[in-house]
This record gives C-alpha cells, sequence and structure tokens, in this order.
C-alpha cells in the first residue's frame, strides 16, 4: 500500500455531512460563551461596568478578571528562549488592553444570540494611549511603548553566525543588498476554532473537544492550571476544519475559561469563534522585514550571505521567536553558502499576537533568498537558472551541515538529503524554458506582458522531539486499532498511516482504525506542527506495526504447530508457509493470545480449534507478558528531514487591469518516500494555493490606529478557484536516511516559494520597461501599477 | 456574529408594507438579505422592525413590454439574468447581472435590493444609471417615480423616503440593433468591482447616434461618463476618438487612495476599462447592423 | 441553541429534505442555525456568516443558497436540501460526492458539504455545463476552500458532469 494512491479513509463521513467537528458535538444543556473585545489597540480600561448586561435574558454569568481569581495570570509562555524579553497575555484583559480583540469579558447565555446580546450591553470605558504600528519607528527610541515596564517594544535579539561572514564580504567581488517585505497574514482555517466543555460533578471528569492540533498538552495545561488530576481530564481534537499552525497556539483565552465556566457553573459551556473573532483574535503571522547581503565572486558563486531581519511579534510572544528563528535558520536555503551572518529582532507592537502559520518563517527565508539571488543574477549578468545551478548544494554533499545556525526547535541545521540539481533540470525542462523567449515575443506582438520565474526552496519537516504509536488487534474483530497523540487537520493521516500498517501486518486498509487526538486513548505524543506527522508519528506507528508483527507470528506459529520462519501473514490471516487453505485470522489470534475464562464470541469457538498461543509452563499469562497482540513504540528523530523543492511559472500581465494570469504552473518537489502520492499532491495543491493568497492578494491591514481595517472574508482576499493556478508537479523521492521508510513532510512546502515565483515572474514581465524589482508582498495590481509609474512608463497626471 | 433582536413583520401585500413602514420609526425593508443579513449578522445594522417581502406575491412579477423591462421588487437577479424575453429585450441585463456576486447569491438577492441598497460600487446601479431606467417608489402617501439619476445619493443611500419602498424596477429595452457591452475588474472572481463599465450605443450609417457611459466602483455613487460619451457622439467609434473618451474617463473617479488601491490606478483601470467596453459595444453595434 | 425568545415568534411551514416541518422560531434566526442546531443537521457548516465562503450553501427550493443569509422566518412554504439528503436512500454516495472521493477533493472536509451543494445545483441547472478548467473555476468560484488548493475539485467536477447521465 505505501507508495499507492488509495482513496482515502476519511472520505465517506466527511462528504455525507456526517463529519464531527467541535460545533457539531451535541451537549445537551450546553450554555453559550460569546466575548466582549477591546475595540482599542492599545488603552487603559477605566471602567467596567456588567450590571445591566448581566440582568439580561438568558445570561448565567459574565466573566471579567476580577472573577477568575488564581487564573487572573499571565498565560504560559510555550517556547521560553534566553534572547527574549517575553510578555504574555491573560485569559481576560486586567487594567489594560493591547491590541483590538483582546478579551475583555466573557459572557455565558443560554444561546450565542443572548450571550452576543449581552456582550454588547456592557458598559466600559478606555483611554486611549499611543500606538505605533511600523517595525522600524516601534524599535525607535522615542516610540510609544507597547509594554511599559520594557521600556522599548523589542521582544527578542538572536544572532547566529555560520562560518567567517565578515571574511568573505571583504573577499567578495559583487555585493548584492536588498531590502524584503513580507505583510501580515493569518492562517484562516475554514472552521474557526471552537471548544466545548462538560464537567462531571460525581466522578471529577472535565471532557473538552477543542479544535487545537495539540490536545494532549491542552489537556496537561488544563490540568495544571485548573488543577485537577491530569487523568481525569480527556481533551479530544475531533475533525478539524483546518489548521495551518493557528490552532496549534495555546492558550487562547477561550481555551482556559470554557472549562473554567463549565466547572464552575457545572453545566457544558460551547464556544465557537465567529470570523470576525478568527481575524482579530486568533494569532497571525508573517511580517518581516529582511536586510539580506549577499557576498558573491564574479563567477556567480556566492560566498556570504549577512541576513539581519524584524519581526513583527504582535502584542505577546506566547510561541517565542520561533518563526523569526525557523527564517533566520533556512536563511542560507538550499545553497552552499559557507559564510552566513544572522541577526534577528522581535518587535511588539499593539496587534493580534504571531505564532507560526504554515511555512512559519521558512516564506520569508525563501523570498528573501531567492529576491537576492535574482538581483545577483542580474547585476553579474548571468541567467537566473543557471546562477542557482552553480550554487546548489550537490548530491553528494549530504549531509550538510550548518551548525552555527539553530533551527527553532534547538536543533543545529544538519540538511540530511536532497537531489537539487536534478530538481532544476527537471523543471526547466518541464516548463520549456529554451521555448519561453519565442513565447514571450509572440505575446509582445499582441500587447501582452510574459514573464517567466522560478523560486527554489527547502522545507525543514520532521522535527523532534517524539511521537508515538500504538498497536493492538481487536479479539472479536480482528480489526487493527491505530493511536497516535498528534491530531489531523485534514492531512489523511487515517489513510496514511493506515497504508502503513497494513503493509507491516498485511492486511486490509479497511480493518486499519486509526485515532488520533484524543488523550483518552492515547496520551503520549506533542503536537502536529513543522510537517512532522507523516515522518514521526507514521516511523513510530511503522515500528509498533513490525513488534505487533512478530507478536502475530509468534502466536499463529505456536496455534499452527509451525515455526516462525514458516508463517505467512496475507489479508488479516496467518498460515504456513505452502498451506493457506488452514489459515487463523487475526482476531482467532488475539483472542487466543488472550487467556480469558469466557467464551462469547466467534473468534473464541475458532481459537479452540487450534494449539494455544503461547507455549509456556505456568501461569496463563506468562511473566513480563501482556494479553492480546499490541505494541506501544515510539519515534525521536535525531535530526530534521529536508524536503526541497523548485516552482516556475509562466505569467501573463493584462496591461488594463495589471492582473496576472498565469498560463503555466509547474513543481518539482522532493519529499523523499511518498506513502500516498494523491495525498502529497493535495498537500502541495493547497500549499501553492496559500502561496498565492501571500503573493498576490492575502494581507492584514492595520491602520495607523491599530484597527484591523479588513477582517472578514469580504475584504481579506482568499483566493477562490478562479485565482489559484492549475499546477503541473512532478516528483522525485530522494529518500531520507533518517528514518526506515525513508519519508521527509510536506504540508508547508507548496506555500514556500510561491511569492518568490510570482514576483521574479513579474519582474521578468515587465523589468524591460524599467520597473524595478518587487520588493514587497503580497503585491497587486495597484501596486504593479506603481510601478509602471515610476518608471516612467504610464504617465499619471 | 447573530442579528440583534427586531420586531418582525411579515408583509402579506405592498399596502402592508408600506403602512408598517409608516408605523415605525426606524425600519428596514427585508428582499433577498443578501446585503441586510451580513450587515445585521455583523450588528452594524440594529433595526427596531424588520419588514419581510418574502410573502408579497404581487412582488414577483417580471415582465416585458415594448418599452420597459420591468423587475417586480421581488424578483431575484437570477431569475431576471436567465429569462429569455429580458435577455431578448436587454442583453445587457444579463451581462452585467452575471458580474454580480455568485449563483449563490444572485438566486436570493434581488434587483431591487441591489438599486435600493445603493452600493457605490455595485453594478447594477451603475446599470440603471446608463440606461437611465427608474424606479416606482410606493408608500402609504401614494407612489411615484424616481428616475435612476435622481435615485442615487450616495454610498448606500438613496432619495427614498424613510416610508417609501421600490415596488418595481425599469430598464428601458434596447433599440434594435444597439451595441451593448459590461466589464468590470474585482480582485477575485464575484466581488464588487474596483470599477466597472456599461456601455449601450446606437449606430447610424457607422456613426455614433447615441451612447451612454456608465461607471461604479470610482465614487460614492454609480457616475455616467458625460464628457467619454460626448467624445464618441457622432464620431465613428475609432481609435482616437476611444483614446480622447478615455482621457475624458479618467476625471470622473473621484475614490481616494485607500489602503488597497490608489486613485491613479483606478483612473487606468477605467480608462482601460472604457476602451474595451466601448469597443465590444461597437463591434456588436457594427455586427448587428 | 434554544429559541432565543419565546415571545416574539414567527412560524413557517417547511419541507426539509423531503420532511415537512413546522418551525416556530425567533424571527432573528437564521436558517444555518436552525439546521444546526435545532434540527441537528450538522453537515452544513458555517465558516463567515457573511455569505463569501459557502461552507454554509444549502438548496433553497431547488437553487444553492447561503443558509447564513436567510432567516427561517422568510423560508415559509419552502423546500430546503442539505447535504445530508445528496446521498441515495440505500447509502449510495451521490455522483458528485462519489467524484470527490475517487479525486482527493476533500481534505479537512469542512467546506465539502457547500461546495457538493454548489456543484449539484450547477449541474443540475445549467444545460452544457463548460468542462474547460476555467469555466469549472467560475462555477465552482463562490466557495472557499483552504485546504485543496482547489485543482481536484476541478477534477472532480468535471469526473461528476461526463459521468452524470445528462
Ligand atoms: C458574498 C457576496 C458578494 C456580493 N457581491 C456583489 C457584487 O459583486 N455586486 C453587487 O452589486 N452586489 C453584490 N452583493 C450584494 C447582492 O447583490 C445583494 O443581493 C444586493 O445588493 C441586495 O439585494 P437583496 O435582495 O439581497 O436586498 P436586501 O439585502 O434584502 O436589502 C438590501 C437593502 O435594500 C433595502 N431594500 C430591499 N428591498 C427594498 C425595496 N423593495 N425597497 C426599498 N428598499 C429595499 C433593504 O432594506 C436593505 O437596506 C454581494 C453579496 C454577497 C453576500
Ligand atoms: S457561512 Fe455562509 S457563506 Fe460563509
Ligand atoms: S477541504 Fe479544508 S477547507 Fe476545503
Amino acid at each position: 500500500m505505501f507508495g499507492e494512491s488509495i482513496k482515502r479513509k476519511e472520505d465517506p463521513r466527511l462528504l455525507r455531512g456526517e463529519g464531527s467537528y467541535v460545533d457539531d458535538i451535541d451537549m445537551p444543556g450546553a450554555l453559550h460563551a460569546a466575548f466582549l473585545r477591546s475595540p482599542a489597540a492599545r488603552a487603559r480600561i477605566t471602567s467596567i461596568d456588567t450590571t445591566v448586561a448581566a440582568a439580561m435574558p438568558g445570561v448565567v454569568k459574565i466573566y471579567t478578571a476580577d472573577d477568575l481569581g488564581d487564573l487572573d495570570m499571565d498565560l504560559p509562555l510555550l517556547i521560553p528562549h534566553p534572547s527574549m524579553r517575553p510578555k504574555t497575555q491573560r485569559p481576560l484583559a486586567r487594567d489594560d488592553v493591547f491590541y483590538v480583540g483582546q478579551a475583555i469579558a466573557m459572557v455565558v447565555a443560554t444561546d450565542r444570540y443572548l450571550a452576543e446580546d449581552a456582550a454588547g450591553a456592557i458598559d466600559f470605558e478606555l483611554d486611549n494611549l499611543a500606538v505605533e504600528l511600523g517595525l522600524d519607528a516601534a524599535l525607535a527610541p522615542d516610540a510609544p511603548v507597547v509594554h511599559e515596564d520594557l521600556g522599548d517594544n523589542l521582544a527578542a535579539d538572536l544572532v547566529m553566525n555560520e562560518g567567517d561572514p565578515d571574511g568573505a564580504f571583504e573577499r567578495a567581488d559583487h555585493i548584492v543588498e536588498i531590502e524584503v517585505t513580507v505583510d501580515r497574514s493569518t492562517a484562516a482555517p475554514m472552521e474557526c476554532r471552537a471548544i466545548a466543555a462538560r464537567f462531571d460533578r460525581l466522578t471529577g471528569d472535565l471532557l473538552v473537544y477543542d479544535t487545537t492540533q495539540a490536545p494532549i498538552s491542552i489537556r496537561g495545561g488544563l490540568a495544571s492550571i485548573l488543577d485537577l488530576d491530569e487523568d481525569r481530564v480527556r481533551v479530544i481534537a475531533p475533525d478539524v476544519g483546518g489548521g495551518f499552525g493557528q490552532k496549534v497556539m495555546q492558550f487562547y483565552p477561550d481555551e482556559l475559561l470554557v472549562p473554567l465556566a463549565a466547572i464552575e457553573l457545572d453545566r457544558p459551556v460551547k464556544f465557537t469563534e465567529d470570523r470576525t473573532e478568527n481575524f482579530i483574535s486568533s494569532n497571525h503571522e508573517r511580517t518581516q522585514i529582511h536586510r539580506i547581503k549577499l557576498a558573491a565572486m564574479n563567477d556567480g558563486e556566492v560566498i556570504g550571505l549577512v541576513d539581519s531581519l524584524v519581526h513583527d511579534t504582535g502584542a505577546f510572544i506566547p510561541y517565542g521567536i520561533a518563526v523569526a528563528q525557523v527564517a533566520a535558520s533556512v536563511i542560507g536555503g538550499p545553497y552552499r553558502i559557507p559564510n552566513i551572518g544572522t541577526h534577528l529582532k522581535c518587535v511588539y507592537t499593539p496587534t493580534v499576537p504571531v505564532s507560526p502559520y504554515r511555512g512559519a518563517g521558512r516564506p520569508h527565508a525563501c523570498f528573501a533568498l531567492e529576491r537576492a539571488m535574482d538581483q545577483l543574477a542580474l547585476d553579474l549578468g548571468l541567467d537566473r537558472w543557471e546562477i542557482r545551478r552553480r550554487n546548489l548544494i550537490a548530491a553528494d554533499e549530504f549531509p550538510y551541515h550548518r551548525e552555527g545556525l539553530i533551527f527553532a526547535t534547538g536543533t543545529p541545521v544538519i540538511m540530511d538529503s536532497g537531489e537539487y540539481h536534478e530538481s532544476l533540470d527537471k523543471l526547466e525542462e518541464a516548463i520549456d524554458v529554451a521555448g519561453f523567449e519565442a513565447k514571450r515575443a509572440e505575446a509582445m506582438a499582441e500587447g501582452k506582458y510574459l514573464g517567466l520565474g522560478l523560486g527554489f526552496y527547502v522545507e525543514v519537516t520532521g522535527v523532534g522531539p517524539y511521537e508515538g504509536g500504538q498497536i493492538r488487534v481487536h479479539p472479536i474483530t480482528g480489526k487493527v486499532y491505530v493511536n497516535t497523540g498528534l491530531t489531523g487537520q485534514g492531512q489523511g493521516h487515517e489513510t496514511v498511516y493506515a497504508q502503513i500498517v497494513s503493509d507491516v501486518l498485511s492486511c486490509s486498509v479497511d480493518d486499519v482504525i486509526v485515532t488520533e487526538g484524543d488523550t483518552g486513548v492515547f496520551d503520549w505524543g506533542v503536537a502536529t506542527f513543522a510537517s512532522r506527522a507523516a515522518v514521526v508519528s507514521g516511523s513510530a506507528i511503522h515500528k509498533s506495526a513490525k513488534l505487533v508483527r512478530e507478536q502475530i507470528i509468534e502466536a499463529a506459529a505456536n496455534m499452527l504447530e509451525s515455526s516462525a520462519e514458516d508463517i505467512v501473514l496475507e489479508d488479516g490471516k496467518a498460515f504456513v508457509n505452502g498451506v493457506p487453505d488452514r489459515p487463523v485470522g487475526f482476531a482467532a489470534i488475539a483472542t487466543a493470545s488472550n487467556p480469558l475464562r469466557y467464551s462469547f464470541s466467534e473468534s473464541s469457538q475458532v481459537a479452540t480449534q487450534f494449539a494455544p498461543a503461547s507455549q509456556h509452563d505456568g501461569p496463563p499469562l506468562a511473566e513480563g507478558a501482556h494479553p492480546g497482540l499490541e505494541a506501544t513504540d515510539y519515534f525521536s528523530p535525531e535530526q530534521d528531514t529536508w524536503a526541497s523543492g523548485v516552482h516556475a511559472a509562466i505569467v501573463e500581465i493584462d496591461p488594463v487591469t495589471l492582473d496576472i494570469n498565469i498560463d503555466r504552473y509547474v513543481l518539482v518537489h522532493d519529499c523523499g518516500r511518498m506513502i500516498n502520492p494523491a495525498i502529497v499532491e493535495g498537500q502541495i495543491s493547497g500549499g501553492v494555493a496559500s502561496g498565492m493568497g501571500g503573493a498576490f492578494y492575502e494581507r492584514i491591514n492595520y491602520d495607523d490606529d491599530g484597527n484591523l481595517t479588513n477582517a472578514s472574508f469580504m475584504e481579506f482576499l482568499m483566493p477562490y478557484a478562479t485565482e489559484v493556478p492549475h499546477m503541473e508537479m512532478h516528483h522525485l523521492e530522494t529518500p531520507s536516511p533518517l528514518n526506515p521508510l525513508g519519508m521527509k513532510g510536506v504540508g508547508e512546502a507548496g506555500t514556500i516559494p510561491v511569492a518568490q515565483v510570482i514576483a521574479s515572474a513579474i519582474d521578468d514581465a515587465l523589468s524591460h520597461l524599467g520597473t524595478s524589482p518587487i520588493l514587497h508582498v503580497p503585491t497587486s495590481p495597484s501596486m504593479i501599477h506603481e510601478k509602471l509609474v515610476e518608471a516612467g512608463h504610464l504617465v499619471e497626471e | 456574529m447573530k442579528p440583534a433582536p427586531f420586531d418582525y413583520i411579515a408583509a402579506s401585500s405592498v399596502a402592508e408594507a408600506a403602512r408598517a413602514r409608516a408605523d415605525s420609526d426606524y425600519s428596514v425593508l427585508l428582499a433577498g438579505g443578501q446585503s441586510l443579513i451580513p450587515t445585521m449578522n455583523f450588528r452594524l445594522a440594529q433595526p427596531d422592525v424588520v419588514i419581510d417581502l418574502s410573502r408579497v406575491s404581487e412582488l414577483r412579477t417580471l415582465e416585458v413590454d415594448h418599452s420597459w423591462v420591468r423587475v417586480a421588487a421581488m424578483v431575484t437577479q437570477q431569475k431576471t439574468e436567465l429569462d429569455p424575453a429580458v435577455k431578448a429585450a436587454n442583453p445587457l441585463i444579463a451581462e452585467t447581472l452575471a458580474r454580480v456576486a455568485h449563483p449563490a447569491i444572485r438566486s436570493r438577492g434581488t434587483v431591487a435590493g441591489s438599486i435600493a441598497h445603493a452600493d457605490g460600487a455595485a453594478e447594477l446601479p451603475a446599470l440603471l444609471t446608463t440606461l437611465d431606467g427608474e424606479v416606482t417608489a410606493v408608500s402609504s402617501r401614494g407612489s411615484r417615480t424616481i428616475s435612476a439619476e435622481d435615485l442615487f445619493e450616495f454610498h448606500l443611500t438613496t432619495t427614498l423616503e424613510e416610508d417609501e419602498l421600490i415596488s418595481e424596477v425599469r430598464f428601458p429595452v434596447l433599440a434594435p440593433g444597439a451595441g451593448y457591452a459590461f466589464d468590470e475588474f474585482a480582485r477575485r472572481h464575484g466581488d464588487f468591482a474596483l470599477a466597472g463599465v456599461c456601455v449601450a450605443l446606437t449606430l447610424q450609417d457607422g456613426n455614433c447616434e447615441s451612447i451612454a457611459i456608465g461607471a461604479c466602483g470610482i465614487g460614492s455613487r454609480p457616475v455616467r461618463l458625460r464628457e467619454a460619451e460626448a467624445a464618441l457622439m457622432g464620431g465613428t467609434i475609432n481609435d482616437e476618438e476611444i483614446a480622447a473618451a478615455q482621457e475624458a474617463a479618467r476625471g470622473y473617479v473621484t475614490t481616494e487612495t485607500d489602503m488597497t488601491t490608489t486613485q491613479a490606478y483606478r483612473r487606468h483601470l477605467l480608462a482601460g476599462l472604457v476602451g474595451r467596453t466601448v469597443r465590444t459595444a461597437a463591434a456588436r453595434a457594427r455586427g448587428g447592423e | 441553541m434554544a429559541l432565543t425568545d419565546a415571545s416574539n415568534t414567527v412560524n413557517v411551514e417547511l419541507k426539509v429534505n423531503g420532511k415537512a416541518v413546522n418551525a416556530d422560531v425567533d424571527p432573528r434566526l437564521l436558517l444555518s442555525d436552525y439546521l444546526r442546531h435545532e434540527l441537528r443537521l450538522t453537515g452544513t457548516h458555517v465558516g463567515c456568516e457573511q455569505g463569501v465562503c459557502g461552507c454554509c450553501t444549502v438548496h433553497i427550493d431547488g437553487h444553492p443558497a447561503r443558509s447564513c443569509l436567510t432567516l427561517v422566518g422568510q423560508l415559509d412554504g419552502s423546500e430546503i436540501r442539505t447535504v445530508e439528503d445528496l446521498a441515495g436512500a440505500d447509502g449510495q454516495l451521490h455522483v458528485v460526492q462519489e467524484a470527490f472521493h475517487n479525486n482527493h477533493a476533500l481534505q479537512c472536509g469542512f467546506c465539502t458539504p457547500g461546495f457538493l451543494m454548489s456543484i449539484v445545483g450547477h449541474i443540475e441547472h445549467e444545460e452544457n455545463p463548460d468542462l474547460s478548467d476555467e469555466g469549472i473555476r467560475d462555477a465552482i468560484s463562490g466557495n472557499l476552500c483552504r485546504c485543496t488548493g482547489y485543482q481536484n475539485i476541478v477534477s472532480a467536477v468535471r469526473e461528476a458532469i461526463e459521468g452524470s447521465d445528462r
């Protein structure tokens, strides 16, 4: 099954409308929460009066910071780092608000309509303070500060170096220096975040459904913050409608307050964000300014790179410097640049906090580096493909070490494997670079502008620390149950894990049932992020499956009175080699492996027809043995795996609208061995679509006062099908040496190079008119217009 | 995002709706709800009274006579777009409607609702303005006709009185052989346009005998580009005249530069769309002669 | 989610997935909330409550429409069809559902019911559906998907149209 594009196991229920997303889960008698959120970016709360609101129909309780007792505290700092001056927010604002959208009060009422009515009736007054949203300006000495006790807006400052960048710049024939800006965006999963909690006063059990990507961690946090026994708290991430990083952030205030209210009010409580709330209070990402310099020799060899990046972390830094550190550590991309200097600064601004969104720093780094490579090619009069070819790390240079740069997980950069040159060659041929100039000339003759762009990227994936996989064979049905701790948000884990297991155990994929993200079932593990699920959980499940396979073979050998070497597994059954007509099924083997007193199932009748599954003396269960067929194992990667790829596009620019039309979008991608190519292609395609958003459409707009002016799908331009190109995909499968199945992650890949590809294509189409390069994304027809005016090609009165 | 409470009146006739309108201080009419309900969901609109027109059967007629396409207030955009008689009488209507939102919005949204909503970027007000259409406004005081020119006051504001409602929208039938075109540019398919242009013209012996050019998205209300029309009137619609019309069009853009779009870009866009639509309309007129 | 205010209700007769329903509801109740929380037809999803994302698309009197932009009170005498009604009584998936399954046209599945209802409506009403990439993209352009990048949805629509007996 490994390597086959089988249809997904999760589809039928989702297609029938029978998925169970958090808001779908029925909790009879549930109350519903709504929040009063700050309308100001930075302000002092001078009064809050809930009297009128509390008396409104249906209202059960209104919480403000004063009602939270011990929970009125700073929320946890998830990923500490010595470079930081960390600030995290409180569940509900106390005294001050720090961004538009910050929760001030939570209303719990009998339904959401009434909860919103009451939230709107809370009387409060704010005293507005000065704000500064520009990153450079916010770092200036006289800028208004977000956190007064810090004295300035610097949230973190970190230098990482590899080799001798200064020396390289002294030696260089040529130096390129550019400044690029990537604007703020947001993950915008189609399902907003939601949480539902129920507390059982008699047993003390707290049951929480949460759209989180990290249920185990939420469970631990809830238990410790609410002072509950960890085993009494069960957190389930059921079907989740996309996450893309936004849902790995924890704790959002509601994730704590909804369970709190369920306990205190002794009623189930539900909260489902609406789209506005998702825009103004769930984490954003993307704004970074990179000032990047390349030191090159005349033949195009890049011998040094220095990047100084400023990262907008929003009003708080709960997820640490992860996004900025990813960007800094991958800034060398796929190139053999031996000397690299990075300096990152994180800046507090009075805006929604920032944590990873699909790509998490990789798209920013790729944009900065690849724009600089294009500029270098232009300066040296070299072809854009050729300059890349001259600098790509060769296949025989792996593992490639850049240990002065530390990735956000704390591991040094060691790139495991890749076939970068082959990727580039393959793409050059697939998009027919040789034939492009003729096409361009043809288009020009019709008054159209045509450009070709490309972007190369690497994707760090499959990061540690570890994940686990538990496998057990059900004694009645013989079905194989697989449990792992991380979660899915649409990536098809149920199917790919089943493929892995079905191969090892030789059973049907249909008989493998995967459960993930339910701490009541399996509660060791970390979370879904950094394209790690297939690699880390997949490898753990593979290891566990091999253990179960041994158990099955040993038991079957005993039952069939043969030796283990002679046992063949096929289609959920075992038989002695050459005797396929006397098989024993997994159900009977599992039953026989469990010394039971009672017989109640068909499989126990079957099992009695064979010899005992275990040959040992003494009590029914041998010392040290466990009943049934079951194993749990873990995988902890020694290093991260590095996927890669290169995309190119031919883009036409309409002279009237200055809109882009993508004639062809072609990509070559390498994520090691693919478990299910259709699922891989789906991941890439979705990634490219978000990348198109970041290249040309999606920008979160804050005005100078810190108001988010486009907090809706009407104005935040997430692309429809009409704005996303058809993609032609080619694959390489360079196996990773770091895990037994040779896999690498793919979740974020598609997104990474798109802004570069589009910018590079637009430049290529227009530069003959004298336009300056696109160094700021997302770009737009209006921005292209400005470039044409600047170049004197269009005249503006 | 749920609507705030309101008093709900399910009117069963125009008269009843008009009476309800007269009786309340802050009422809104609910037609297809495709503009009103989003604003209520966001609680940007919190009316005291909502007068639902969905049960008023007399407002569901769609008729074509020799001078007018008559669209009663509860006729949906989709029904109007797909009606063969409407298409025959004035194909510009369907061409323009196809650019309004998405099919799943047009199946509920009404033509009259869009006119009454009077969004400066909306296509239908520009269409009505271009064609010199009109509406019938009804109140318990009686009824009156308001021409497109007099109807649109400002973004989201018409000259309807507080107690009035639109019972019918009328678009003139296009003259036989007339050329027409609608084109617009929106960042995403189905979005409100950054600029849109509507053209109807007739030729007599190859010369432009009549022409109307209207635009949306460029100001706080739909605009007739009279100077652009003048540049083409009487001529053969050649490249030079079109260039003059395009130049003249630029000056009509009053939407200021905002966070995403400069005014200069909108001028460029408008001029380009004028060129495209005039060429298409002229070609259709020539083909039809 | 209970009725919000018993003193101010509107009574409507509807058919939902072929079954007659008499609803006595608060006039501000959105069809999306009514379907999801009162009839427990949770296949209809809510992504924006503004008409843009299309997740909540159902059929009203045979035409795709946004349930988040419709008050239950407006629907007296209407027929509503939701995603739960697409598969046959025998459980057989609708051709469009089948085509989505064959083409890996869904990932998280949150947008899927809305796409299905839009596409089924499109196929039912369009006499000569355009099978070009561009034509299909136009037809599905009122629905947002954050996961798939649309490519496989386009393939699924093509397969469904080619495969349906028209
Ligand atoms: C996602 C989305 C995209 C859209 N894109 C576009 C677009 O590109 N272009 C565009 O033009 N529109 C667009 N619209 C708006 C859509 O066309 C609306 O249907 C239309 O503007 C209003 O029609 P309605 O029948 O829904 O009116 P309603 O929403 O019911 O009413 C709108 C306003 O008009 C008033 N009103 C309604 N009927 C009457 C009447 N008979 N007399 C007096 N006042 C009345 C109401 O009180 C209300 O103030 C979009 C809507 C959505 C949700
Ligand atoms: S929820 Fe109705 S269109 Fe988004
Ligand atoms: S499949 Fe997740 S939004 Fe479409």
